[in-house]
C-alpha cells in the first residue's frame, strides 16, 4: 500500500482523499517514557494497527565486552551492575559463578545464603519496577509510586549491605565482600512481614482493574513456539504455561534446599506476565525468610580465603605475607586458569549468562554476556504485528526491556 | 550429582560423534560443559540434528559469539551454545573459521539467531550467508570498523561532541590528551617481553 496506488473498497465505490490512505511510518522513542530507556522503533502503521517493527538499538551501547578484555577480573565486576541497572546483584552472580567454576573455589555457606538473599531482593526490586511501570505504560499512574517506596526500602537495604543503592559490588568472586550486620538481618526480616500488605495493595489497584485488563489480557500472546523459535527465557516462558526456572532446572547456589513454587501462567499475555511477577515476588518472599532463618544459624566467613580473595584487615596488620597478596591482588589481580566456561542464573528478566574464555592471564581473553532482555526485544516484530500502535508500549513493558543490558 | 551429570554429558557427546561422525572433529566435556567442535561446513545440518534428534531437542538458542585469535591461523571461533528445555542439558558447539570466510546462516532453523548473528557481524566483521538482513546492530549509524577484534584499539578512531558554532554532533579523528595507559601488572617474571637484567647468560 506504499506506492500510493487509488484504492477502492470491495464494493467498488468512490473515495474520498481522505480515505484513500497509505501506510504510516513513525519513529518510536528514542526518548519516549514507554521505551523504558533509549529504544528507537521503527513502526509502519496501517492505520493504527502495526505491520512491522523495527527495533534500532545501540544508543547505550558502552562496549562492555570490549572494556572487560583490558581489565582483572575483579575490576571487571562493577560493569555487571551497570548492565541490568534494575537489579543489579543478579548480574554480578554470573560473572561470580563463571570465576568460581574456572577456579574451583568453593563458596563458603554463610556467602552463599547471603547471596540467595541479595538475589531475590534483586528479583523483588526488578519485579515491582517493571509491573508498576509497565502499569502506567497502559495508564494506571499511581502504582509506580506505590512501588517505588517500596524499592527505597530495599536499596536501602543494598546500602547497608556494600555502600551502594545501586551499583553495589557486593558478590565478589569468592563470596560476598562484607558480612551483613544481625540489625540488617532483622530489619529485612520485619520488611518481609510489612510487603505482602503493599503486594496486596498493587492487588486492588490493578489486578481486577478494567482498563488495566482490557489493554493487558490477550495483547502480546507468546505460544510454546515462539518460546524456542525466539530463544526466551524468564517470566516471558513461564507466563505461557511452562514451567522452567533455571533455580530449580539447574540449581546453582544453595537454591535446591529452599522451598518455592515456581508460578506459571495460562495463556501467555501480557496480564498472565504480570500476574506470574506479582506471584514471584511473594515466593521471593518466602525464600527470603527461609535465608534468614538459615543466616541466623550460621556463622563463619563470607570469602574463601585463597588466591582469588584479599586476606581479612586482622591478618595485614601482622602478617607481611598478607599485605603482599593484599597488595598484588588489587594490582595485578587474580590469575584464572585457562577454559572456557557458560555460567548462568535466574535473573528477574530472565536467563542471564557469561560466556568467559580464559587464557591464564589475570585478565579474561574474552568475556560474552548473554543478556535475556536481547532476546525478548528481537522477538518485537513478531510479537507486535496486528497490534494497535498503544498496544506496542504494553508489549515493551511486559518484555522487560532495560537498555543496559540489551546494548551492553 | 557432579558424576551423574558428568555421564550424562560423555552419553551425549558419544551418542552426537556416533550419528554426525562426518561433522563431529572433537568432543571435549570441561567444567560441566559439552563442547563439540565441528566442521562448518556441516553447520546447518548439524544445527538442524541438535534440534531435531530425540536424545538432543537442543530447541533453544541460547548465545552465538565469536573469539578472535589474531595470532592463530584460523583467525576465528565461533561459539554457539543450544539449550534443551525438555531433556535440561546445554551443549557449546565451536568451529574454527578464517577471516572473510563465509558462515551459513542459522536464521532459518533457529530465527533467535538474526540479532546474535548481526552483532558478530557488527563486532568481528564475520559475513553470514542467506541472513535476511544483515546490518550493524550495536555501533553507531555509519561507524566503520569491528571492535571486537584484538587490532582495533580500545578508544576507537572516532570521537563525537557538539559543535556549539555548527549547531550540530561532530566526528573527529580521537585526540587524547595524554597516552592510553593500558597498564601492564603482571610480574615482569611473567609479562617482559625482553631479557631482564642479569637473565642475560641464560637467554
Amino acid at each position: 500500500m506504499m506506492d500510493g496506488k487509488l484504492e477502492t473498497n470491495a464494493f467498488g465505490d468512490a473515495l474520498t482523499g481522505e480515505q484513500r490512505i497509505r501506510n504510516f511510518n513513525l519513529n518510536f522513542g528514542p526518548q519516549h517514557p514507554a521505551a523504558h530507556g533509549v529504544l528507537r522503533l521503527v513502526l509502519e502503521l496501517d492505520g493504527e494497527i502495526v505491520e512491522r517493527c523495527d527495533p534500532h538499538i545501540g544508543l547505550l551501547h558502552r562496549g562492555t565486552e570490549k572494556l572487560m578484555e583490558s581489565r582483572t577480573y575483579l575490576q571487571n565486576l562493577p560493569y555487571f551492575d551497570r548492565l541490568d541497572y534494575v537489579a543489579p546483584m543478579n548480574q554480578e552472580h554470573a560473572w561470580c559463578l563463571a570465576i568460581e567454576t574456572l577456579t574451583g573455589t568453593v563458596v563458603p555457606r554463610r556467602a552463599s545464603l547471603i547471596r540467595v538473599l541479595y538475589s531475590e531482593i534483586g528479583r523483588i526490586l526488578n519485579h515491582l519496577l517493571n509491573t508498576t511501570t509497565q502499569a502506567m505504560d497502559v495508564g494506571a499512574l499511581t502504582p509506580p509510586l506505590w512501588g517505588f517506596e517500596e524499592r527505597e526500602k530495599l536499596m536501602v537495604f543494598y546500602e547497608r549491605a556494600c555502600g551502594a543503592r545501586l551499583h553495589a559490588a557486593y558478590f565478589r568472586p569468592g563470596g560476598v565482600h562484607q558480612d551483613l550486620p544481625d540489625d540488617l538481618i532483622d530489619d529485612i526480616e520485619s520488611w518481609t512481614w510489612t510487603f505482602p500488605k503493599v503486594l496486596e495493595d498493587l492487588h486492588t489497584l490493578l489486578t481486577e482493574n478494567r482498563i488495566f485488563k482490557q489493554r493487558n489480557v490477550d495483547i502480546g500472546v507468546v505460544t510454546e513456539d515462539d518460546i524456542l523459535k525466539y530463544g526466551f527465557s524468564g517470566v516471558m516462558v513461564r507466563g505461557s504455561n511452562l514451567a522452567w526456572d533455571l533455580r530449580r532446572a539447574q540449581p546453582y547456589e544453595c537454591y535446591d534446599e529452599f522451598d518455592f513454587k515456581i508460578p506459571v501462567g495460562k495463556n501467555g499475555d501480557c496480564y498472565d506476565r504480570y500476574l506470574v511477577r506479582m506471584e514471584e515476588m511473594t515466593q521471593s518472599i518466602l525464600i527470603i525468610r527461609q535465608a534468614i532463618a538459615k543466616l541466623r544459624m550460621e556463622g563463619g566467613e563470607v570469602l574463601a580465603r585463597g588466591k582469588i580473595t584479599p586476606p581479612s584487615r586482622r591478618d595485614m596488620k601482622t602478617s607481611m605475607e598478607a599485605l603482599i597478596h593484599h597488595f598484588k591482588l588489587y594490582t595485578e589481580g587474580f590469575h584464572v586458569p585457562a577454559g572456557e566456561i557458560y555460567a548462568a542464573v535466574e535473573a528477574p528478566k530472565g536467563e542471564f549468562g557469561v560466556y568467559l574464555k580464559s587464557d591464564g592471564s589475570n585478565k579474561p581473553y574474552r568475556a560474552k554476556i548473554r543478556a535475556p532482555g536481547y532476546l525478548h526485544l528481537q522477538a518485537m516484530d513478531h510479537l507486535a504485528r496486528g497490534h494497535q500502535l498503544a498496544d506496542v508500549a504494553a508489549i515493551i513493558g511486559t518484555m522487560d526491556i532495560v537498555f543496559g543490558e540489551v546494548d551492553r | 550429582m557432579a558424576q551423574a551429570n558428568q555421564q550424562a554429558l560423555a552419553a551425549l557427546a558419544a551418542h552426537i560423534s556416533a550419528k554426525q561422525g562426518a561433522a563431529v572433529l572433537s568432543t571435549e566435556i570441561a567444567f560441566g560443559d559439552l563442547s563439540v567442535t565441528i566442521q562448518p561446513q556441516a553447520l546447518e545440518s548439524f544445527v538442524q540434528f541438535l534440534k531435531d534428534d530425540k536424545l538432543c531437542k537442543f530447541s533453544s538458542l541460547v548465545d552465538i559469539t565469536a573469539v578472535d585469535h589474531p595470532e592463530e591461523d584460523p583467525r576465528f571461533v565461533m561459539v554457539y551454545h543450544f539449550l534443551s528445555m525438555y531433556l535440561n542439558q546445554r551443549i557449546r558447539v565451536k568451529m574454527a573459521l578464517a577471516d572473510g570466510e563465509i558462515t551459513p546462516s542459522i536464521c532459518a532453523i533457529h530465527p533467535s539467531a538474526n540479532w546474535f548473528e548481526r552483532e558478530v557481524f557488527d563486532m568481528f566483521g564475520l559475513m553470514f550467508s542467506n541472513h535476511p538482513d544483515l546490518r550493524r546492530i550495536l555501533t553507531d549509524y555509519g561507524f566503520r570498523g569491528h571492535p571486537l577484534r584484538k587490532d582495533f584499539p580500545t578508544t576507537g578512531y572516532t570521537e563525537v561532541r557538539y559543535d556549539e558554532a555548527q549547531k550540530r554532533v561532530v566526528y573527529e579523528p580521537v585526540n587524547l590528551v595524554q597516552e592510553y595507559r593500558q597498564f601492564d601488572f603482571l610480574s615482569p617474571w611473567e609479562s617482559a617481553k625482553y631479557v631482564l637484567p642479569g637473565d642475560e647468560k641464560k637467554a
